[in-house]
């Protein structure tokens, strides 16, 4: 099996109007090659579900500068005060989420689940018109699933088949986000033939992945 | 010595060894700074590790060892990496034993704002709501007001981090536990008295019975 495919071919599968989760934190594990062919493709209408939505300049940032997001699901703009100003001019609408409650959001949605009990929020506006439930007396908020129709993953060692390891800090939300989308492109550092990753390190199963382009950072 | 160093260097007196700590971006993180010799915790990044080093030496910089803040970090030899799932489970789960952070402003019931001010400044929350949520202890690192407006109120009238979870306060002026029956001074810099500490905080002060002197 071989998933390796130019960035132009993986790209072509994204469309206007399509919910995309994109990887990393504050640009680091982000696969900056695949947002930046995004970029230059021009897609628009985009839901961009991130940690973060990176800088000005760089990252996730250079979609909202290139005003091709209409919504935002992520847990920090302040690196990027496009996103602000888009949100206060009501062009790009914003939902904020807890970082936990955000990763857990995204592995219920990979893991076959409706969502998440979580304590965080409680007491604070995130709790504001979702559902409470109480459960052997502690009180928990109700928090959805989620999914996307694409996710852009960055990865250290990716083998043919898909199987991947990372690195370090950039792997964040990458692992989480493997399992969650309908398509999945990952951005490999390295690629690597099949049989070269030890199966116990792996930290990504290759079934997630559909498509692997080669970053060519190292 | 400055006051964020003042705040830095008591705070990191109630690391205790073996601790996992999270410390936040800003004058928490300069807490790692100052633990005291023989304590070594275990601090957290909420991105993904345990293990937080020193930053590396210039021209050194790992581009996959980052903190929350975004900057080039290393990792100690007895640390992990993992996703932020996992990350989250260790914040959330109770795993964290205490976390230092700072306000925009804290109530005598304990509630934390520190992630927006509507109209003006909506960063994000990022990882706070978790870490204050999750974490065994609470500590709020910050100068006593803004300029002179204050910060430690009866009520909060920012939108919250968090409801009732902040454990203690410590700024330039003393250091204050929360209690059920409020804030509680139990240490009081020198260079202040207790009129001028209670002049600058928007709650009735309990002056504890043992009131000490904040020594760093």
């Amino acid at each position: 099996m071989n998933k390796v495919v130019s960035i132009e071919e993986a790209i072509n599968h994204i469309e206007d109007g399509m919910s995309i989760m994109i990887g990393g934190f504050l640009s680091g594990g982000t696969p900056i090659k695949l947002v930046d062919a995004l970029v230059e493709k021009g897609v628009k209408d985009l839901t961009i579900i991130a940690n973060d939505t990176g800088f000005v300049d760089s990252g996730i940032g250079k979609l909202v500068v290139n005003k091709q997001v209409k919504r935002v699901i992520a847990t920090h703009i302040g690196t990027n005060r496009e996103t602000g100003n888009q949100m206060n001019a009501g062009e790009t609408e914003v939902e904020l989420v807890p970082q936990g409650t955000l990763a857990e959001r995204i592995r219920a949605g990979g893991a076959g689940l409706g969502g998440i009990l979580t304590p965080t929020g409680l007491g604070t506006i995130v709790e504001d018109g979702k559902e409470k439930i109480k459960v052997n007396g502690e009180m928990y908020i109700l928090e959805e699933a989620l999914r996307a129709d694409v996710a852009l993953l960055s990865g250290y060692i990716v083998d043919k088949c898909g199987n991947t390891v990372y690195n370090g800090s950039a792997n964040n939300f990458n692992q989480v986000m493997a399992p969650a989308a309908d398509l999945v492109i990952i951005e490999a550092d390295n690629i690597v033939e099949s049989g070269e990753i030890d199966p116990n390190d792996g930290q990504t199963p290759g079934i997630f992945i559909d498509y692997i382009v080669d970053g060519g950072a190292n | 010595m400055d006051n964020k160093e003042l705040i830095a260097r008591r705070v990191a007196q109630e690391i205790k060894d073996g601790d996992v700590v999270n410390l936040g971006i800003g004058m928490p993180t300069m807490v790692a700074n100052y633990i005291p010799e023989g304590v070594k915790p275990i601090l957290q990044s909420e991105n993904g590790f345990l293990g937080v080093g020193p930053a590396p030496a210039e021209g050194e910089e790992d581009p996959y060892i980052f903190n929350a803040g975004g900057q080039p970090v290393t990792i100690l030899p007895d640390g992990i990496f993992f996703d932020s799932a996992t990350s989250f489970g260790i914040i959330r789960g109770g795993h964290v034993d205490a976390t230092v952070l700072g306000a925009l402003q804290v109530d005598a019931k304990g509630n934390l704002a520190n992630w927006m001010i509507p109209g003006k400044m909506v960063p994000g929350m990022g990882g706070a709501m978790d870490l204050v949520t999750g974490a065994k202890k609470v500590i709020i690192a910050m100068e006593h007001t803004n300029r002179g407006n204050h910060k430690i109120l009866s009520e909060c009238n920012l939108p919250l981090t968090a409801a009732g979870k902040v454990s203690l306060i410590v700024t330039e002026m003393g250091v204050m536990e929360i209690t059920e029956e409020g804030i509680l001074l139990t240490e009081l810099n020198p260079e202040y008295t207790v009129d001028e500490i209670q002049e600058a905080t928007g709650a009735e002060l309990i002056i504890a019975d043992n009131l000490k002197e904040m020594t760093v």
